[in-house]
């Protein structure tokens, strides 16, 4: 999941024209909805099963960019870095017979490449 | 199983760990341990001054903070837009890549924290964590059934406060910023400080005056 084909080039306060890198700027914002991925990577990562395949809405972008855990167990990283966001994900979203509170709810980092937006 | 269990005596934990063998993990860990000394990757004079970079945190170094937080409006607010730069603005230092969220407890919120995949924790202003947090029950239910759970802590929470129990996955650790308890208006922050406790920080407990404790 990437954004390859957005334009990202800005005008710099300099008055001229930079082009950002791919992956650079972050795919979500605040307030998006997104559900994260199923898959089953083997090796290093950092998204407990228990979140996957469920829906929820990204409350922050998580400053600095990160190394993706995924990548960096198998010492593939090259130091390259991606975005995490705070994704909040209601508790009855997670468990359908949840007892508590519909307010209740999980806040958890997830890194881009486990997010799509729905 | 293994011949001292037929000792009539019980044992302490410490005692315990002492006597038995080495779990799976201990071997996997001095062998790795071992390795990596041996190949000078690291020395192991290294490894004694990484246990004495955490053996200094503890959560008295939170406790300031959480005081400081109360007594000092600007300094909340440095603290909640970003808490591991307003930690180190405090002198306390951060030996690695981690992020820090100051979550505030309101009227209207109380947070919780949990790492469900090991045992993270914001060690740089904590210290090491408790078993129990590190154990698979809490682990487990924290982000199942946060109300039991605190309810098994003695936290009665209303069904009107909404409960965020934050996961602590990869790059993020996590503090809790309890209440301010009512009726301290003229403590210090010193005596405020003296009331801030780990489990009040890890959202588990309020913080509580001296003789609202319940048993």
């Amino acid at each position: 999941m990437s954004s390859i084909s957005k334009d990202t080039s800005a005008i710099s306060t300099l008055g001229l024209r930079v082009v950002k890198a791919t992956g650079e700027e972050p795919t979500f914002k605040a307030g998006d909805s997104v559900k994260v991925l199923i898959r089953y990577p083997v090796g290093h990562y950092r998204v407990p099963t228990f979140v996957r395949g469920k829906r929820g809405t990204v409350e922050m972008l998580i400053k600095p960019q990160g190394i993706n855990n995924e990548e960096e167990g198998f010492g593939r990283n090259a130091g390259l870095k991606g975005h995490y966001y705070r994704v909040a994900i209601p508790m009855t979203e997670l468990w359908p017979d949840y007892t508590g509170s519909a307010h209740d709810g999980l806040r958890i980092e997830i890194f881009e490449t486990w997010l799509e937006r729905i | 199983m293994h011949s001292h269990d037929h000792h009539p005596h019980d044992h302490t934990a410490s005692a315990d760990k002492s006597d038995a063998p080495p779990s799976y993990y201990e071997i996997m860990e001095t062998a790795v341990r071992e390795l990596l000394i041996e190949k000078k990757l690291i020395t192991a004079g290294e490894i004694r001054r990484q246990i004495e970079v955490l053996d200094s945190r503890t959560p008295a170094l939170g406790a300031k903070i959480v005081a400081r937080a109360w007594v000092d409006p600007e300094f909340r607010a440095c603290l909640l837009a970003n808490g591991r730069t307003a930690c180190e603005e405090f002198g306390i230092t951060f030996y690695d890549d981690t992020q820090l969220i100051v979550l505030e407890n309101t009227d209207k919120i109380h947070n919780l924290i949990v790492c469900t995949l090991c045992s993270c924790y914001p060690r740089p202003v904590l210290g090491l964590p408790p078993d129990w947090y590190k154990a698979k029950p809490y682990r487990s239910r924290a982000v199942k059934e946060p109300r039991n759970v605190l309810a098994e802590f003695g936290t009665a929470i209303p069904e009107d406060v909404e409960i965020r129990v934050s996961d602590s996955t990869a790059m993020v650790r996590y503090l809790v910023l309890p209440q301010r308890p009512v009726g301290t208006e003229d403590f210090t922050e010193e005596q405020l400080a003296a009331l801030v406790t780990r489990d009040a920080m890890i959202g588990v407990i309020k913080v509580n005056l001296p003789n609202e404790i319940t048993v």
